[in-house]
């Protein structure tokens, strides 16, 4: 007999020499969240500089009372799916505020942002269609790409003269969908977005931009990279996530098409599971809310993503963006060395994600930042002095 | 049918960055097991093999190719459509 977890002998060895270096770097465990910034692992109070937390809003507490309200009069959970009994008011509610935020005529929500992706390409794109996605696009767009069935083409990352290139090689006859991210979750860089039109505008498709780590980040109304570049008309599908700027769990899909909402009847991801529980619908419409009406949250998270950028420059560090980023990813020199690293500055009260290959681009190992408005600047500034010390060697 | 010698040979040449362990490549090298490279690496392999070639190896048809035989007899194929 074949035994069936044999293949996954090599992570479990990766994962027991990872483990010989430090924690568990994979599966850490907050003790306690003290705060969007604060909390309590191995009983050490402890920096959050890693949760995509990028408003700051999981504390909120109009975003609190929303949340608890809602479990009180609708109970825990819906226990069903959209398409049966698990739509609520508040479902409809949260869809027609994105809708308005965003300034699209649709929005569907889903229980998660990775079954957003799966839901939004499976619907998209069929086995006849072709799906165009960047190298480094995350791994809820290459599953949801999976799903759909269609013909998928891989193009350089952030790279509008090769997807030129790959469209001008284009076999089928089929639709057209080029999927692009707002931010790149691992190294914070944006899309060339105004590039990606020109190529649009050669040679016709359909273009979707998953907003996930820029939707309430990015442009001048929060609404992404793409209301940051002035070409939201050439957007055509907009996609993103409550799991990151709103707080929550959850995520969109938005739309202008005329048959944009037919796609509930041909989602699975959307259409076979259980929709989002009432407390996690009611603090995403809070939040939402918030983010359209308080644009200090976005300065200050600019301000503060300005601090450690810079100031990481400035120790000399490499850093993945070329440009400020509420995602600052540090360059290391290899897997033990990252590692040993990410252990040092957990030890000294600074919690950062690792990111190692292949989860990775060009097979980099990150120490990734990401930046919160709630950050206040002397956290900033004690991020700085310990990957100074413990990352750039300097006392 | 047997792979192109030639196609099998340029495959071989845009291989080699990608076997650290200098496995003895040939048609019927299994490129996944036999290198020992992840599935990153072997669709950035690919995209070598579509610019060289000027043609579409769309990732589905990556997918259930294992040999370097295999991907050889994809190029030829699609060089003549």
């Amino acid at each position: 007999m074949v035994d069936l977890l044999d293949k996954h002998r090599g992570i479990a060895e990766r994962h027991q020499r990872m483990m010989e270096l430090g924690v568990n770097a994979v599966n850490l465990v907050n003790d306690r969240i003290l705060s969007p910034t604060r909390g309590v692992i191995q009983g050490r109070e402890t920096i959050l500089a890693g949760t995509n937390n990028y408003m700051g809003i999981t504390f909120d507490p109009d975003c609190i009372a929303a949340g608890q309200k809602a479990m009180a009069e609708f109970g825990t959970g819906t226990t069903g799916s959209r398409i049966a009994n698990g739509s609520y008011a508040m479902h409809k509610e949260l869809e027609a505020e994105l809708a308005t935020f965003l300034k699209r005529k649709h929005c569907i929500v889903f229980t998660t942002g990775y079954q957003a992706n799966l839901g939004m390409l499976s619907g998209l794109a069929g086995p006849n269609d072709t799906i165009y996605l960047d190298a480094d696009s995350h791994s809820s767009i290459y599953d949801g790409c999976t799903l759909s069935g269609a013909k998928l083409v891989r193009f350089r990352h952030n790279d509008a003269t090769d997807l030129d290139k790959r469209l001008a090689r284009s076999e089928g006859a089929g639709g057209k969908l080029v999927v692009v991210e707002g931010i790149y979750s691992m190294l914070g860089d944006r899309a060339p977005l105004a590039d990606f039109v020109e190529v649009k505008k050669k040679h016709g498709f359909q273009l979707l931009a998953d907003e996930a780590h820029s939707f309430g980040v990015l442009g001048p109304n929060g609404r992404g990279l793409a209301d940051e570049a002035g070409l939201e008309d050439d957007i055509d599908f907009v996609g993103g996530t409550f799991s990151k700027s709103v707080g929550a769990i959850g995520g969109f899909g938005a739309g202008n098409h005329p048959l944009f909402e037919t796609l509930r009847y041909a989602m699975r991801p959307y259409m076979f599971t259980a929709s989002s529980s009432p407390a996690s619908i009611a603090t995403s419409l809070a939040a939402v809310r918030k983010l359209a009406a308080e644009p200090e949250r976005r300065a200050r998270l600019a301000a503060n993503s300005a601090r450690l950028y810079h100031g990481f420059k400035g120790l000399g560090l490499e850093l993945g963006s070329g440009a400020v980023s509420p995602v600052v990813a540090v360059k290391c020199p290899d897997e033990p060395t990252t590692i040993m690293m990410w252990n040092e500055l957990l030890k000294s009260g600074v919690y950062v994600n690792i990111a190692l290959p292949p989860g990775t681009p060009n097979k980099l190992c990150l120490l990734r930042c990401s930046v919160s408005a709630a950050h206040t600047e002397a956290e900033i500034d004690q991020i700085i002095a310990t990957f100074g010390r413990v990352v750039a060697g300097k006392a | 049918m047997n792979a192109p010698a030639d196609i099998v040979a340029q495959i071989v040449t845009l291989l080699q960055p990608y076997n650290k362990g200098g496995v003895t490549l040939s048609a019927d090298t299994d490129i996944p097991a036999e290198l020992n490279i992840d599935s990153v690496d072997i669709m950035d392999f690919v995209m070598e093999v579509e610019d060289h070639y000027d043609i579409e190896i769309p990732l589905n048809v990556v997918s259930e190719t294992r040999t370097i035989g295999d991907l050889a007899l994809v190029v030829a194929k699609r060089r003549k459509a």
